[in-house]
């Protein structure tokens, strides 16, 4: 059983939840960028929720199946149902008229090889499977069960990215994380699946020198010497030489993955009370 | 990599709701706490030694952790409990001849000093498996080029302050280059992909 891909866009990756435990090798984590929409394709198809799926970046790919399977698209675009993929049938994904990236899930999961434990793609180093293109048979694995008869999948809303302080916000002038959460940030085009790249005011350092490399986690706001954050996200490097004012709440990532270039982002400081960030999940 | 007389002060700083920076101060503390790290099953996805940190990531209790970190002080035997690996060197790299006046030596003194040394691979970074290799006294530092080379080949050996560092894949690069290695210095299918990995005691051959 196998897809066979008729044609990408930009970028058609394959992505499940990623590699854990080599960042100490240098090796990026991977995985889908907006996981809300990764686990919600993989659920309506009746995937386990570490089954590889294919992250699209604005549309563009076109597959086609040897056997019927149970496909979903989720995401940029796509209703988020699972729908019935005759053998031989097309599936399109259609460029989004707002968001970035689409999903697709098919009943077993993309299966390619794993490597160190993941169908991931890092684009970073490369880690993981090529790129999908054109052409590619791409195998897959058996389905595991039906779909679910019912899901009511709650649509994410979006709101600030919540960012808690640290852990070197002491190397920037007081109030500069009240700065970035005061204004609006524009999505740069160079913004990719390693970082967000953001332009606005500029957040001003006290401290000169360098900061030695260190090790960085997912949603880090980097801070080069030109003032402008940049949100880490999964194919990030795993050390770093430019300070981190504050970590953006995994969470809130998501959103990340869909914002475009010369849309606005905002932060907001995120509050320590854990019952109300219970209560608002 | 010296070892400690007193213990280090550590600071901790939180990275984010599920990490914590570990500011040690230098690379052999760092390495000797993450190897401690590893082997008290200290519950974190990702123990990331650095230069002058380890991070601790995918940590679910991380005041419980912190906590636990008190605790700690390095010892040599933390630092010095790697294996050792050899790797086998061609000593024709573009800056043989910068190394060898930058150490007031010929390019036959390079190479004896630099296979004399035995290093300890601290951490790794900017590619899977690209160690940076402890070792090299302060007054055989050297610099940087001033503008990185658009491609440094596999295999590459190379110098940058006192690190000495291993090129996996062919990439751009600023490190002083001594020469090459064909060892398998990452390879995904392996159970230790690095063949350098932190806390591995290196020795360079000439061949």
């Amino acid at each position: 059983m196998s897809l066979h891909v008729v044609e990408v866009g930009p970028l058609v990756t394959v992505q499940d939840r990623g590699r854990r435990g080599h960042a100490h090798l240098g090796v990026p984590r991977a995985g889908a960028l907006d996981t809300r929409a990764a686990d919600l394709a993989n659920r309506v198809v009746g995937n386990d929720p570490d089954a590889a799926v294919l992250e699209v970046l604005m549309g563009g790919l076109v597959l086609r199946s040897d056997v019927g399977r149970w496909v979903a698209v989720t995401g940029a675009s796509g209703p988020g149902r699972a729908a019935w993929l005759a053998a031989g049938a097309e599936l399109r994904v259609e460029p989004p008229a707002t968001g970035l990236r689409s999903y697709v899930a098919v009943a077993g999961g993309i299966a390619v090889p794993p490597v160190l434990g993941s169908r991931s793609t890092d684009t970073l180093s490369w880690v993981g499977p090529p790129r999908v293109e054109a052409g590619a048979r791409l195998p897959v694995g058996r389905p595991l069960r039906e779909p679910p008869a019912f899901d009511v999948p709650r649509p994410p809303a979006p709101g600030p990215l919540r960012i808690v302080p640290g852990p070197r916000d002491d190397w920037f002038a007081p109030g500069a994380l009240d700065r970035l959460c005061a204004a609006a940030y524009v999505v740069t085009a160079d913004s990719d699946r390693i970082g967000l790249r953001l332009d606005g005011p500029p957040l001003e350092r006290v401290r000169p020198g360098e900061l030695a490399s260190e090790g960085m986690v997912l949603g880090a706001v980097q801070v080069p010497p030109d003032g402008r954050p940049v949100v880490f996200l999964a194919d990030h490097p795993p050390t770093g030489g430019y300070p981190v004012i504050g970590v953006v709440d995994e969470d809130d990532l998501w959103q990340c993955a869909q914002v475009r270039p010369g849309e606005r982002v905002r932060f907001t400081r995120r509050q320590p009370d854990p019952a109300r960030a219970a209560a608002r999940r | 990599m010296a070892g400690h007389t007193a213990p280090p002060s550590l600071r901790v700083r939180p990275a984010g709701r599920h990490a914590l920076l570990v500011e040690v101060g230098d690379p052999a503390a760092a390495l000797a706490l993450a190897t401690w790290a590893r082997s008290a099953g200290v519950e974190a996805v990702e123990v990331v030694p650095a230069a002058e940190t380890v991070l601790f990531d995918g940590v679910s209790d991380p005041g419980a952790l912190a906590a636990r970190l008190g605790d700690w002080s390095p010892t040599p035997s933390q630092e010095r409990a790697g294996a050792l690996v050899e790797v086998p060197v061609a000593y024709d790299g573009a800056d043989l001849d910068f190394v060898a006046d930058a150490w007031g030596t010929d390019v036959a003194g390079v190479v004896e000093r630099h296979t004399a040394t035995e290093f300890v691979s601290a951490f790794c970074g900017f590619a899977p498996g690209f160690a940076y290799l402890a070792g090299l006294p302060a007054d055989l530092a050297v610099p940087r080029l001033e503008s990185p080379r658009p491609r440094v080949p596999a295999g590459s050996i190379g110098l940058a302050g006192t690190w000495c560092g291993t090129y996996p894949t062919a990439s751009p690069g600023g490190w002083r280059l001594l020469g090459r290695t064909d060892a398998p210095l990452w390879d995904p299918d392996r159970d230790e992909p690095a063949l350098l990995a932190p806390g591995t005691r290196v020795r360079f051959v000439a061949r």
